[in-house]
């Protein structure tokens, strides 16, 4: 079943929570900023090629004129292809672990899959970023030596940096899941 | 706990039959590894999976049986399935079926003594063996005895796929009691040429290592090891560059198999590294020997020689005179601007003295690029320290000159404040010196602190003009350094075989139906590339800065020699 909710950033920008239950132990959460608005995308380039050709105009030099495109379609490329982000997804899979997944909005996907047994909780935890304190959700990783100690934090969703009530739906669905493996019976 | 089938992707057509692969109970998993086929027999099945695990170290057992009716479904056929679990003790029994071309198979486990009577939850999880077979996690486990306790689940997964090659070394045109399916059962795949190469490395290793034991006894020699050559050697940086290029021959054609995952792509990294160093080296080589390019070349150093002695004598003029309007002590300043003036000259004589050899030694040594870009770079760094020779003559002298006149002032600061410098203790004592003592400390200080500026200035001058030297050879000896490590043959094989370098595993979720277990979709998810870098990296002699920024402004204040990169294995002075 799949159920979207609209919710807000840190910043503002409206995003889209999407939870789908595959099975009793397995659940997917995508979470879906904003796509590049085509009104940006044609400001910044002829922000730039207006700047070209002032040069141009002042300089008689027509290597700045095609340095400006080239320079736009390479920012561009690396922009889509490195920087903006469009949809971070979190997979729990009980009893083999959490995937967490990043799509680019050039269609790149970048996974990272942590296994059950280093899995210590998922907690919400505050931070402060620039001038603000926020929430954020993070994986905390068991460590092999101590059974008490945590070895690594994996903070999650931290393009999007969505606002508590979100935060606090996917938890509770992590949760659920998280639980089951406490309250499983051994077999043998 | 949820039970996991691993299932291969290759045996998804395959005919009705049993299940064979890999129980893992403490995750409660199943990793199948092949499906074996009717008609067989039980013992021979349980014959040959203990000759199998005797070659494998690898647990292997009949796991379940699997049903794939393709027309109606067959009730006689699954009461046979089952009571096959009876002669096959398995505990749990996994019974799959696929019904006609269906995605969604029906999965059910057998358990005989179990105390739970809920249907436990069954995750398919579908892998490609291929790909699983060949790849290799990150960070490696390079663990002699193989069997960590403590390893991961995917580790153990990818472990037991790759220790059963063995397995899937028999098709189905082999003769034998037992029918496979498995992903070489269509026919075992093999190269010819690969099979060639490692037939004529052999001999080839043997050749290679013969030639390099008698270049290496040459090089031990005792004739070269006298003082004058010795320092010599350790002092030109293509002497280092070649014998680390022939220790890495050494490592190649070494008769000893590469025994885990990371020396062999050592060894294939140090292959690929060479064989391109060698290739951009001829291809230099053929391009400066086209058109005589290198005549002209040797033509324009002499000129250039020239034109650098005659800027300095230029600037020793401007020195000398009044520099951006200082006034410089007039007595000094021609003392020290006379002799650095002669050494120039002496300079430009033996410059003139080699001018009709230049070009023959230039050609000789041209010729030496065939044995690497490196090599050639490291001569090229080599030629800019002979030629600049006389600007690290003029900074030592500019250097030492200063640092005598700073030790000097600080010592007779030091007696005018009627201090002095407890050397016992390490530590500044006051001391009461005679009257005589001050009055000459005094004045000799006052000559040394007028005398300061003028040189002070040429010390500066010439420390700046070493340093333009130091960091011009320095972005060589980087760009040689790139090129020694950069482990191509890894990164290629990122780029072609991503999923031979594997950093984890990445699961897709297939559809779905109710009732039906979780279809999941192992794919590997490959290494990125600074990892690849960072992992296969190649040691090397490396030069890098010996000093902090604090400390190297240091030591220029107070006027001590200063050699910025330090190589590895020097000892430190």
């Amino acid at each position: 079943m799949a159920a979207e909710r609209r919710f807000r950033a840190a910043c503002g920008a409206p995003l889209a929570l999407r939870c789908r239950q595959h099975s009793a132990s397995c659940r997917e959460l995508a979470l879906r900023g904003p796509r590049l608005q085509l009104r940006s995308l044609s400001a910044a380039t002829s922000a730039v090629w207006l700047a070209a050709y002032g040069l141009f105009a002042l300089s008689e030099n027509s290597m700045v004129l095609s340095a400006a495109i080239f320079i736009t379609l390479i920012g561009l490329i690396i922009y889509l292809h490195f920087v903006k982000i469009d949809q971070e997804s979190l997979l729990v899979i009980g009893s083999l672990g959490i995937q967490v997944t990043s799509s680019y909005a050039s269609g790149k996907e970048s996974t990272t899959f942590i296994e059950m047994g280093q899995v210590k909780d998922v907690v919400i935890n505050e931070a402060i970023h620039m001038q603000k304190v926020i929430y954020y959700l993070c994986i905390l990783l068991q460590d092999p030596e101590d059974p008490q100690g945590i070895s690594e934090v994996v903070p999650l969703f931290q393009s999007s940096k969505p606002r508590l009530d979100c935060l606090i739906e996917v938890y509770k669905s992590c949760q659920e899941i998280l639980e089951q493996r406490k309250t499983a019976p051994q077999s043998s | 706990m949820v039970l996991k089938v691993f299932f291969p992707s290759c045996c998804s057509s395959a005919d009705s039959g049993i299940l064979i692969g890999r129980w893992i109970s403490e995750q409660s998993s199943a990793v199948v590894l092949a499906v074996v086929h009717f008609p067989f027999i039980p013992v021979q099945v349980k014959q040959y999976l203990g000759e199998l695990q005797r070659m494998t170290q690898v647990t292997l057992s009949v796991l379940g049986s699997w049903s794939n009716s393709k027309h109606e479904k067959e009730e006689g056929l699954s009461e046979f399935l089952e009571d096959l679990g009876t002669i096959f003790s398995h505990e749990p029994w996994i019974q799959i079926s696929k019904e006609g071309d269906s995605k969604f198979w029906s999965c059910s486990t057998l358990q005989k003594h179990s105390n739970n009577p809920k249907e436990e939850e069954v995750i398919l999880v579908y892998y490609d063996q291929r790909k699983v077979m060949l790849s290799c996690l990150h960070p490696p486990l390079d663990t002699a005895d193989g069997r960590a306790e403590d390893a991961s689940k995917l580790s153990a997964i990818f472990d037991t796929v790759a220790r059963s090659r063995v397995l899937f070394m028999t098709d189905r045109y082999d003769e034998g009691p037992i029918k496979l399916t498995h992903w070489q059962s269509d026919g075992v795949e093999a190269s010819i040429i690969v099979e060639l190469l490692k037939q004529a490395s052999v001999p080839a290793c043997m050749l290679l290592a013969f030639l390099l034991s008698l270049v290496s006894g040459i090089c031990r020699s005792r004739v070269l090891k006298f003082w004058p050559l010795s320092f010599l050697w350790s002092k030109l940086s293509t002497c280092e560059q070649l014998g680390h290029r022939l220790q890495h021959l050494q490592v190649i054609s070494s008769n000893r198999k590469a025994q885990t995952q990371t020396q062999l792509m050592r060894k294939a990294n140090i292959f690929v590294s060479l064989l391109i160093d060698v290739a951009l080296g001829i291809l230099l080589m053929s391009w400066l020997y086209r058109k005589n390019r290198i005549g002209h070349l040797a033509d324009t150093l002499i000129p250039v020689a020239d034109h650098v002695a005659e800027k300095l004598q230029d600037l020793l003029q401007w020195l000398m005179g009044a520099p951006a309007g200082l006034k410089m002590n007039r007595a000094l300043d021609e003392v020290l601007g006379r002799f650095f003036l002669y050494h120039i000259h002496l300079w430009i004589s033996y410059i003139h003295l080699m001018s009709p050899f230049i070009e023959m030694i230039l050609w000789y040594v041209g010729l030496s690029a065939c044995l690497g870009l490196t090599v050639a770079l490291c001569i090229l760094s080599d030629i800019i320290a002979l030629l600049t020779f006389h600007i690290y003559c003029f900074y030592v002298y500019g250097a030492r000159l200063y640092c005598l006149k700073i030790y000097g002032l600080s010592s007779l600061w030091r007696l005018f404040r009627g201090k002095k410098w407890n050397v016992l203790r390490q530590r500044v004592d006051s001391c009461s010196y005679d009257l005589d003592q001050l009055f000459i400390g005094t004045l000799l200080f006052t000559i040394l602190l007028f005398l300061l500026p003028t040189t002070a200035l040429y010390y500066l001058v010439f420390t700046l003009l070493r340093l333009l030297v130091v960091i011009v050879q320095g972005l060589i000896h980087l760009l040689v350094d790139l090129i020694d490590s950069l482990p191509l043959y890894s990164l290629i094989l990122r780029l072609c075989r991503s999923y031979r370098l594997a950093a984890g595993v990445k699961f897709r979720v297939l559809e779905q139906q109710d009732g039906k277990p979780l279809r999941l979709l192992m794919q590997i998810n490959p290494l990125s590339y600074g990892a690849v870098v960072q992992t296969y990296r190649l040691p090397t002699y490396s030069c890098y800065p010996k000093d902090s920024w604090a400390s190297l402004c240091k030591k220029l204040f107070l006027g001590e020699l200063i050699y910025p990169w330090k190589h590895k294995g020097e000892k430190q002075d």
